[in-house]
């Protein structure tokens, strides 16, 4: 982690933050992740749209309607968008590693969550298997806990 | 249609650096004003209102720093209001100026911020925490990895290259030494951006902007305040803004109503606020850009959305030159967001080296005949954007 700028005695006044929080889920939120406790992906969808959601939605942003139906995605889906980090950032995970937004089987939108099995030794031709476009599927651990960590995606053909 | 006309009549900037030790926060921003007041040839008893440009304030880390402000900014007796629309923050601070004045409330408010974003080392942990803690935290998102991934949609619809971004950087490094205030500043190569350490793919280091320390203000009055106070005032001709979901997998693929990647909201306000300034023809009628621009990949979909150019085509222009100082559009003659990036005053501070521009006030920076300039600011998840024309004729 990085160092607090180096300052000569009387120059500064240190300070830290230390703030907790119960973050309350509400019903939506607490069905998907409910769901995922079960290694199931649910997505929202409004009939009236015809989209469906992932992270679900309590209301449609197309129609202004409620989302009226709970389907579950697929396994399967194909990127959208990828990177691979490679520099250390403060309270996130040592690098590298790759995270992709991802649309599943009979969800309208992409969701975002790690990449795993894939050789990161080489940035360039890993990111050359990560283009949009390209299939990959969902795996979850072995022991779900209700977090969005229960899944990440592995590239179909490695899988 | 506004009941007045309003411009730009005082700029203040102080310089941008990682540190001021020599000041607090508040002193930063009193600095600013001071100068922006001077500018414009006015005391604080002129001024009916303050607008204060203030993002997450993590970074300097007193919550809502704002209240400290009050004294040091002179606002004591007067309305006040805080922006805060994440990177767009300036932009928008701007923009309730000038709906103030425009309006007739008032004839001339004051619009300051300071940031001070290298107070912590944890600045991406907080740029962390601006996604909720349900679906999107955990998963490592800060503002590099999130334009990353939309550079990757970039790049593969349109065939843009890292070497075509690191001559936006060189560009950018190489126009801010001619801005006494920026940041990073000095000669570079494609190949030193190049071989800069790779951060999140496609960046690497010197695609990235600097954290910045500083403030800026402006002071916005309507047209009489301004033919009196200013012999060439900046006239805000349009105004644009836009939001959209923070969601950043609901801008990407066949059911979008919107492509993440082309920045289309930057077209949704451009249409807005060249409706506004009878901006028919933007790369005849603009001669320069003032575009919020934190990542090297970030200029070629705002060129695009501003219509500046043909979707796909502006790296291919940026390549021959045609965004330099004196080219077909001068873009970020300041060095732009990529050299100074004190966040919640950054959009103001585009609107400012615009405003400098237009005033014939831009030193060795200045664009010779400049008759329009635009700003624009970018915040959140690339989710609140917002387009400012300034000129030096009010219609």
């Amino acid at each position: 982690m990085e160092k607090l700028p180096e300052k000569k005695d009387g120059d500064v006044i240190h300070g830290e933050w230390n703030v907790r929080y119960a973050y309350s889920m509400g019903k939506v939120a607490g069905k998907f992740f409910e769901g995922l406790r079960r290694k199931k992906i649910l997505a929202t969808r409004c009939t009236k749209s015809g989209i469906s959601y992932l992270p679900p939605r309590a209301y449609c942003e197309r129609s202004f309607e409620p989302c009226d139906e709970w389907v579950e995605a697929g396994r399967d889906g194909v990127i959208e968008a990828a990177t691979i980090v490679t520099a250390a950032f403060e309270n996130l995970p040592r690098p590298p590693y790759a995270i992709a937004y991802v649309r599943l089987q009979g969800v309208s939108t992409a969701m975002i969550n790690y990449v795993h099995g894939l050789d990161l030794g080489d940035v360039d031709s890993a990111m050359a298997r990560l283009k949009p476009g390209t299939p990959v599927s969902v795996e979850f651990v072995e022991t779900p806990v209700g977090r969005v960590t229960d899944f990440h995606y592995v590239l179909r053909s490695a899988s | 249609m506004p009941k007045n006309r309003a411009a730009i009549i005082g700029v203040g900037e102080t310089a941008f650096r990682s540190h001021h030790p020599d000041k607090t926060y508040v002193e930063l921003a009193q600095e600013a004003t001071i100068k922006a007041l001077a500018d414009a040839g006015l005391t604080m008893d002129a001024v009916d209102a303050v607008v204060f440009s203030m993002a997450p304030t993590q970074f300097m880390g007193v919550n809502d720093a704002d209240k400290w402000a009050i004294d040091s900014i002179f606002a004591a007796g007067k309305p006040f209001l805080r922006v805060h629309t994440g990177g767009a923050t300036g932009g928008s601070a701007l923009h309730a100026a000038y709906a103030h004045v425009a309006s007739g409330m008032f004839r001339t408010v004051l619009v300051v911020g300071a940031d001070r974003i290298s107070e912590t080392p944890d600045a991406q942990h907080i740029l962390n925490l601006i996604w909720d803690h349900f679906y999107e935290h955990d998963v490592a998102l800060n503002t590099i990895t999130m334009t990353a991934l939309s550079t990757h949609r970039q790049m593969h619809f349109h065939g843009t290259t890292e070497e075509q971004f690191a001559r936006v950087v060189v560009r950018a490094r190489r126009n801010a030494m001619k801005n006494p205030y920026a940041h990073l500043k000095g000669m570079i190569t494609v190949d030193d951006v190049l071989r800069s350490p790779r951060v999140s793919w496609p960046y690497r280091l010197y695609d990235i902007c600097p954290r910045s320390s500083g403030a800026a203000a402006v002071i916005v009055a309507d047209e009489g305040v301004a033919k009196r106070q200013c012999s060439r005032p900046a006239f805000i001709k349009g105004i644009g803004a836009v939001a959209n979901t923070v969601f950043m997998g609901d801008r990407m693929g066949p059911y979008a109503d919107t492509e993440l990647s082309e920045i289309p909201e930057a077209a949704y306000a451009g249409r807005e606020a060249y409706a506004q300034a009878g901006i028919t023809d933007p790369i005849r009628q603009i001669q320069v850009v003032e575009l919020y621009d934190p990542f090297s990949s970030t200029q070629f979909p705002q060129l695009e959305s501003l219509n500046f150019c043909k979707r796909g085509e502006a790296a291919k222009l940026s390549d021959e030159g045609a965004f330099e100082p004196g080219g077909l559009l001068t873009v970020n003659p300041s060095g732009g967001t990529l050299c100074t990036n004190p966040i919640g005053v950054t959009g103001l501070v585009r609107v400012a080296d615009a405003a400098l521009q237009v005033m014939g006030k831009a030193g060795e920076a200045q664009v010779p005949g400049v008759r329009n300039a635009l700003a624009t600011a970018l915040g959140g998840s690339v989710q609140f954007v917002t387009c400012t024309i300034l000129g030096t004729d009010p219609t």
